[in-house]
């Protein structure tokens, strides 16, 4: 037991800093906008979002419960929120913050609706 | 000088985000978990659009990132909320080491 919690804690430390390395030595390219200014703030930027949604994608799948699972869900749509303001700035065209928009209205609707029938009552009270 | 700002705000709110999902695959209840949760949404979230309104300035874009961080706090807090009321009402146990369970007392 005591062995197999510090071989996790290891396993842990591997993981989160290999990916904190990558995204501070090598910053994603992209592929059409070469000639943006700091365009390697904005690759790391994407890395680290990159990185919080498999953590999210960890605890849909593993969560006891199903809270922990809608939880996961509701921040994994906020988190794409941000990743469309950040691609507004990096590839300058402003339909990406309309899907923004879009996906914080839609976000907001499936989580009521989930929270709705996690409380186990009918749809019509 | 309105884009450095920008960039510092964004960083901020990136590090909000990563901090967010750290406690979201580290802490032991439901409950707790959207309590971290929560702060990822109103310090990151707004923080990274707040930099994207100062990097790309008062235009049409700027305008509708305005919109956006209106309807993601008007709509943010009424999800969490009802969340925890559900998984509450749902029997969702709490961690055996929470103190007190004030919405348990005041149905009784």
């Amino acid at each position: 037991m005591k062995l197999g919690k510090i071989l996790r804690w290891i396993l842990g430390v591997f993981v989160f800093g290999g990916v904190l390395a990558v995204i501070i030595l090598k910053p994603l390219p992209f592929l059409f906008y070469h000639n943006l200014p700091r365009l390697g703030f904005l690759g790391r930027a994407i890395y680290i979002f990159i990185l919080a949604s498999f953590m999210c994608i960890y605890r849909i799948g593993k969560g006891p419960t199903g809270a922990d699972r809608i939880v996961a869900l509701d921040i994994l749509g906020i988190m794409i929120v941000g990743l469309c303001a950040i691609l507004t700035i990096s590839t300058g065209r402003s339909w990406y913050i309309d899907i923004g928009i879009a996906w914080v209205l839609q976000s907001f609707i499936s989580t009521l609706a989930l929270a709705k029938y996690l409380e186990g009552k009918g749809f019509d009270e | 000088m309105n884009d450095l700002i920008g960039f510092i705000l964004i960083s901020i709110g990136l590090v909000f985000d990563l901090l967010g999902c750290v406690g979201l695959v580290r802490l032991p209840d439901a409950y707790n978990r959207l309590q971290a949760a929560t702060k990822c949404v109103t310090m990151g979230t707004c923080s990274i659009l707040f930099g994207t309104l100062l990097v790309i300035g008062f235009t049409a874009a700027g305008m509708k990132v305005i919109l956006c961080m209106i309807f993601l706090i008007l709509t943010s807090p009424v999800a969490s909320h009802a969340i925890a009321r559900g998984s509450h009402k749902s029997g969702v146990k709490l961690w055996e080491g929470s103190v007190c369970d004030a919405y348990a007392e005041d149905n009784k």
